[in-house]
């Protein structure tokens, strides 16, 4: 099957807009995780150096962060990572138990819609403090 | 003329809906809920291809767009595409416009089918960016211009459409495809199913080895001993088969279970919006997989 034989551009060209409900969430659901991981590990290491002396360390390093505002957009993007993680992990539980199969890709649109609409509506709480 | 032939093709519709649920069962499965709602867009696509149809009269021609590689010719070598001009009839599929061009323009032109009603399973192509059976895709339905037609991805190309094959009949034998009961009746006595049974397992047997699934599958073409969605399924209609008993059935699923096997499947639905027998490939990966846990977790 796959062997190394070459067929040119037709193997790979522009597959992307071809895929289907259940790719996209894979490609998405695969993105998500790894993002959250790289998050978990930045967020350790952050705060394993900040708490590590002095307290005023720590509240220094928050309000430093806090008060950039590529941090606060970031945070945004960190939340609707997560929130599509978590729904569209709900998803694909159930689709581990053969619950809804045939409603998979209208279940994938309601997450990403539901993430479009919880993102929005985080904006103020985390960007508020720096523009406003 | 569509209100006159709207409430037939609606009818035609209903029979070959009330023959899925042949079973009467009061509840609605959800693959009887599919292939209602298949149904129903079925209707609805019906129309758009008679509209489609309308449009294009007789002295139309539609385009398609072929794949070519040969490697026996010099200066065939490099893949390319040949542009076909095929005068368009009602109800042309993509396999009557790829005979056509063969028998009119390029007799070198190379590429598989028999039955030409998506039974024998040899012609299943890549057309316009799906894998899908020739015979079976009308190109009015296909909404476009230019028709690109393709060999099924992630196998060898031999020639122009024609690729190996072998690779997935390979993987159908692994899982051992065939009725193998524990115990046999004694003499002649046949060998009865429960209505209910057949049920369970009909979808399964539909499959015409075409091998659509595993093309569309990017976790069969990256693992090249997955078994892939047609021997899943394949296993799937004999596992869930009562006659053949426990002893057989746990063997089975430790075929399935094995590492290149079902729990591969990341669940992606590729093989189950390509596959041309509706087999809910899927549903079928996923419940074995829980017969799989089923089976090692014993405590009772
Ligand atoms: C309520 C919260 C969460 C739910 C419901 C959830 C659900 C899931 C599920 C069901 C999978 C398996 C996907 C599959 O079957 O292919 C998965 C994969 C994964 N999750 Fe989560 N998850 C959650 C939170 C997290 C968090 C907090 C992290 C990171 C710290 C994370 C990282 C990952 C990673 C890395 C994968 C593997 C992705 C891959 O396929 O390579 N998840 N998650
Ligand atoms: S399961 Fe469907 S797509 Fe796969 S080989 Fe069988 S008929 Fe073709
Ligand atoms: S020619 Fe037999 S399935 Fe298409």
């Amino acid at each position: 099957m796959s062997h190394s034989y070459d067929r040119g551009f037709i193997e790979d060209f522009g597959r992307w807009r071809e895929f289907s409900a259940g790719m996209w969430a894979w490609i998405f659901h695969k993105f998500t995780g790894w993002v959250l991981i790289g998050y978990l590990f930045t967020h350790i290491a952050v705060l394993s150096t900040a708490t590590a002396s002095d307290p005023a360390v720590y509240t220094d390093t928050l309000q430093g962060l806090e008060a950039l505002v590529i941090v606060r957009f970031l945070e945004v993007g960190l939340l609707a990572v997560a929130v599509f993680h978590i729904l569209n992990g709900v998803r694909l539980l159930f689709v581990d138990l053969g619950v809804g199969l045939e409603a998979q890709d209208r279940s994938f649109y309601a997450s990403l819609v539901l993430t479009g609409a919880i993102t929005v509506a985080s904006v103020p709480t985390f960007v508020g403090g720096v523009l406003a | 003329m569509s209100t006159q032939t709207e409430p037939e093709s609606e009818t035609e519709i209903e029979e070959s809906e009330a023959a899925a649920t042949e079973t009467e069962s009061a509840v609605e499965s959800p693959g009887d809920r599919r292939r209602r709602e298949k149904g129903e867009r079925a209707v609805e696509e019906e129309a758009k291809r008679k509209e489609a149809e309308e449009t294009l009269d007789e002295e139309d021609t539609v385009q398609i767009k072929v794949f070519r590689y040969d490697p026996e010719v010099e200066g065939k070598q490099e893949p390319r595409f040949d542009d076909f001009h095929v005068p368009f009839f009602k109800g042309m599929t993509v396999l009557d416009a790829l005979i056509y061009a063969r028998d009119t323009y390029d007799s070198s032109l190379t590429f598989r089918h028999s039955c030409r009603q998506a039974v024998c399973g040899s012609d299943a192509l890549f057309i316009n960016g799906s894998q899908r059976l020739a015979c079976q895709t009308q190109i009015a339905d296909l909404d476009s211009e230019t028709v690109r037609v393709e060999p099924l991805p992630h196998q060898d190309v031999v020639k122009d459409l024609v690729v190996d094959m072998e690779h997935f009949y390979d993987q159908m034998d692994s899982v051992e495809p065939y009725f193998d009961a524990d115990e046999l009746p004694d003499g002649d006595e046949t060998q009865r199913q429960t209505p209910e049974n057949r049920e369970k397992v009909k979808m399964s047997t539909r499959c015409i080895w075409c091998g659509a699934c595993m093309s569309s599958c990017n976790i069969a073409a990256d693992d090249n001993q997955y078994l892939g969605p047609a021997a899943i399924n394949m296993a799937y209609r004999f596992a869930m088969d009562e006659r053949e008993g426990e002893i057989r059935k746990e063997d089975r699923i430790k075929i399935i279970e094995q590492e290149h096997g079902v729990w591969r499947c990341q669940t992606q639905f590729s093989c189950t919006e390509v596959c041309p027998k509706d087999i809910p490939l899927t549903e079928h990966i996923q419940e074995l997989k829980r017969e799989a846990v089923k089976s090692n977790l014993k405590f009772w």
